[in-house]
């Protein structure tokens, strides 16, 4: 046989990829009609709908057939570090987020490779969070916020650079990971950097142009509204950094967006409530007005960020349904907040993991008091819980409207001990006020946490009774998504595994083995009528850090793999 | 000894940087007369050969330092190179920093040894892996850890990668002694900072 009939004839044996080099539907532009009712088959923003709920209306994928999941495709993405973005996908075409400031466009059916996009940053950066919480969409447009504090709009067909405009300046540690929130067809960012003394802020951008159409500080000036609650030195690195997408009500036209810590982390350096740190903002989207606020522990002092925007529900209060935001705190309470077109209002707040540092929270206003014991200060060692990173750091929650129960990835059991010092600021420099040695091991256990640390909560704001837990020898960060088919879908184990529960009960229905840990957003999609699940795996960033905090004061070391890998399940034909 | 820095050290834009010329003569000077070969080309504006290196103080003042600036055996000393001849600290990039650690240059791999003056080993304090600072010290383990992931450097074995995700080895900058001041004696060993694309 001659080499070409060989080769001919090898060709013919093969399986034709038919579906691999299909044409793909032209593309579906993203409107503000669509962002406000998505459709059930796309996952077109960071959690799939305004509302934050992480919420997908597919059922075909259910408690009943859930075992039998299997992997459709996956794609190594090339990159390490923490991969937490979500898989956004509009009507065949899917965008993934990685570390290093990477946009991948695949075919959402079989993983081809689209395009893929990424921005040069300077050499001399550090990224603290070398991450990114995601893309958004907008008429033609992919917009992805990087680390280098920079808003670059992408053509989401070709994958063509637009436009690139800083937001801030990175030289001053300002950077950004979260995906935008898009909203009466502007473009909203914030921007990370407590830890280097920022300011934090939300802005709008005009999607066409690129052009900054408002900007609001989270940390107010002398004289404006809240600047008395700083020292009038402060507040030009007063942190309340903007880490995660806000929530967005289409009725009121107001974003919610949760806030950082004030910086330096020590609380006697700043007397005073801090506006508005370690809160919740409403701001309108138009004018960037803050319409009202509610900060959930003032002065803080514990490096507790409310990082996550509240999810948008409605709960039952003295027989009548009541527009509420819920949070699960980093400060270990979980908060329900009413809400209206001009005020934010306290509704209830209990702790949902072992806390020690509240005595008690006032009934009407939910504000705390404080042990003085439980306070670090300079000089001052101080034992408290929960731990730095909280009963629950950036990974977001989710709702379900068919249980009606809200999903929280919760590490309990787990403390801090910290010891004060004098922070000094220094331009791009760290300011943080406690040393780096003592945070690297700040992590303390007690006797509860040799039953297990993380959690998967489901709770019924109804009742505010704990419906089911679901534990994990150690920790979980891992991001919850529900569905309709009566599922719950999270990693965030140090295992490697993806986790399927049951959405009524909490029973453990399917678990995969992944490349990595499973520190990404799970989406769900429906192309053709299968539904698919995806979720990008690759531990690091914070996960990466509480283990090597558990590596110190554990006997035991725990070696998870890094490699962002995408991995998209659905049910055999 | 202690000056006066002429310029503001918390601003950028003022302080006078080094033009293309200028640098690539400083860096063919350097490779004429360097102490130790250097394992790349100099590239704008990191340490040359003759440079002091020197501790900025909170007061933007700058020291050079000495051998006996530098404790035995602990937590090192963060440094910048200083231009004698302009009178200038080459602060103008974070990639210029250089941790300095001292220790019994017997107990030191015949690499490191190569890199020390007095007992004193500079390496670059960016981490390789993601570009955070290596600024943290495991006395038990005498290793160089940077906090952002944990990778773990042995300086007595160059700075080699011994735990963490760090791909390569910090750059070695090898060093000597005029008049007890510790001063450059070649380019870094790699360029410094994190590979990013």
């Amino acid at each position: 046989m001659k080499l070409k009939q060989f080769l001919m004839a090898g060709v013919m044996l093969l399986p034709m990829p038919v579906t691999a080099w299909a044409q793909l539907a032209t593309y579906t532009p993203v409107t503000d009609a669509r962002l406000s009712s998505p459709e059930p088959q796309n996952w077109l923003m960071y959690r799939g709908n305004y509302e934050g709920w992480g919420y997908s209306p597919l059922k075909q994928i259910t408690d009943k057939n859930v075992s039998k999941l299997e992997v459709a495709w996956a794609y190594s993405t090339g990159e390490l570090e923490g991969h937490e973005a979500p898989p956004i996908v509009n009507n065949g075409y899917m965008y993934i987020a990685t570390p290093n400031n990477q946009v991948i466009a695949l075919e959402a059916t079989t993983g081809r490779e689209l395009w893929h996009y990424k921005k040069q940053i300077p050499p001399e950066l550090s990224q603290l969070h070398p991450t990114s919480r995601g893309v958004s969409l907008y008429g033609n447009k992919l917009f992805l916020l990087t680390t280098d504090a920079n808003l670059v709009a992408l053509d989401a067909v070709t994958g063509k650079e637009l436009w690139v405009k800083p937001i801030a300046d990175w030289q001053d540690g300002y950077y950004s990971t979260l995906a935008p929130l898009i909203a009466k067809g502007k473009v909203m960012v914030g921007a990370s950097g407590g830890e280097y003394g920022v300011r934090g802020f939300v802005a709008a951008y005009d999607p066409e142009s690129g052009e900054k159409l408002w900007q609001t500080y989270t940390v107010p000036a002398p004289g404006e509204p809240g600047g008395d609650t700083w020292p009038p030195e402060k507040y030009q690195h007063g942190g309340g950094s903007i880490w995660i997408t806000g929530s967005y009500d289409k009725d009121t036209g107001l974003a919610y967006w949760g806030t950082g810590n004030a910086a330096p982390w020590l609380a006697e350096t700043r007397p005073g409530d801090n506006l508005y740190t370690s809160s919740v903002i409403a701001l309108d989207a138009e004018t960037g007005a803050i319409k009202g606020f509610h900060q959930y522990h003032p002065n803080d002092g514990w490096d507790w960020d409310e990082v996550s925007a509240p999810l948008l529900v409605t709960v039952k209060r003295d027989g009548q349904d009541k527009k509420a935001l819920v949070h699960a705190g980093r400060d270990g309470y979980l908060w329900v907040l009413g809400r209206s077109k001009d005020e934010i209002s306290f509704l209830d707040g209990w702790p949902y993991v072992t806390q020690d540092v509240f005595k008690s929270i006032d009934p009407k206003t939910g504000r705390p008091t404080y042990d003085p014991a439980k306070i670090p200060g300079i000089g001052k060692t101080v034992h408290f819980c929960p731990s730095l990173w909280g009963g629950k750091d950036w990974v977001p929650e989710a709702y379900s409207p068919d249980t009606g129960l809200y999903y929280v990835p919760a590490n309990n059991n787990l403390c801090s001990e910290l010891t004060g010092e004098t922070a000094k600021y220094t331009r791009g420099e760290l300011y943080i006020g406690v040393s780096l040695p003592n945070i690297l091991t700040n992590v303390r256990m007690t006797e509860a946490s040799k039953t297990h640390i993380g959690e998967v909560q489901a709770w019924d704001l109804n009742t505010k009774k704990q419906a089911w837990v679901h534990t994990y020898p150690e920790m979980n960060w891992g991001p919850l998504m529900t569905t309709a088919g009566n599922l719950v879908f999270g990693g965030g184990t140090n295992d490697r595994k993806f986790h399927a529960f049951d959405a009524a009960n909490g029973k453990m229905l399917w678990e995969f083995p992944t490349n990595s840990g499973v520190v990404g957003v799970p989406s769900s999609f429906e192309i053709d009528g299968v539904q698919y699940i995806a979720v990008q795996a690759g531990w690091g960033v914070d996960s990466q850090r509480m283990q090597g905090a558990f590596d110190a004061v554990l006997n035991h070391k725990t070696v998870v793999p890094e490699g962002g890998v995408v991995w998209v399940f659905k049910l055999p034909k | 000894m202690a000056f006066k820095n002429p310029r503001s050290l918390s601003r950028v834009g003022d302080r006078p940087c080094f033009g293309r010329r200028k640098t690539l003569q400083l860096a063919m000077g350097a490779v004429a007369a360097s102490v130790v070969r250097p394992a790349v080309a100099a590239e704008a504006p990191f340490p040359n050969l003759g440079d002091h290196l020197v501790r900025i103080t909170d007061e933007g003042t700058y020291t050079p330092l000495r051998v006996s600036d530098i404790e035995k055996s602990a937590k090192p000393v963060i440094a910048y190179p200083y231009d004698v001849a302009t009178n200038t600290v080459r602060s103008e990039s974070r990639l210029n920093k250089v941790l300095l650690v001292y220790f019994d240059p017997a107990q030191m791999d015949v690499e490191a040894q190569k890199y020390a003056a007095g007992g004193v080993l500079g390496f670059s304090a960016i981490c390789t892996h993601q570009g955070c600072e290596v600024s943290e010290w495991a006395p038990d383990s005498r290793d160089l850890l940077c906090f952002c992931h944990f990778s773990k450097y042995a300086p007595l074995k160059a700075a080699h990668v011994i735990a963490g995700p760090a791909p390569r080895s910090l750059p070695a900058l090898p060093l000597a002694l005029k008049d007890d001041e510790l001063v450059v004696a070649g380019h870094f060993s790699a360029p410094p900072g994190a590979a990013r694309a």
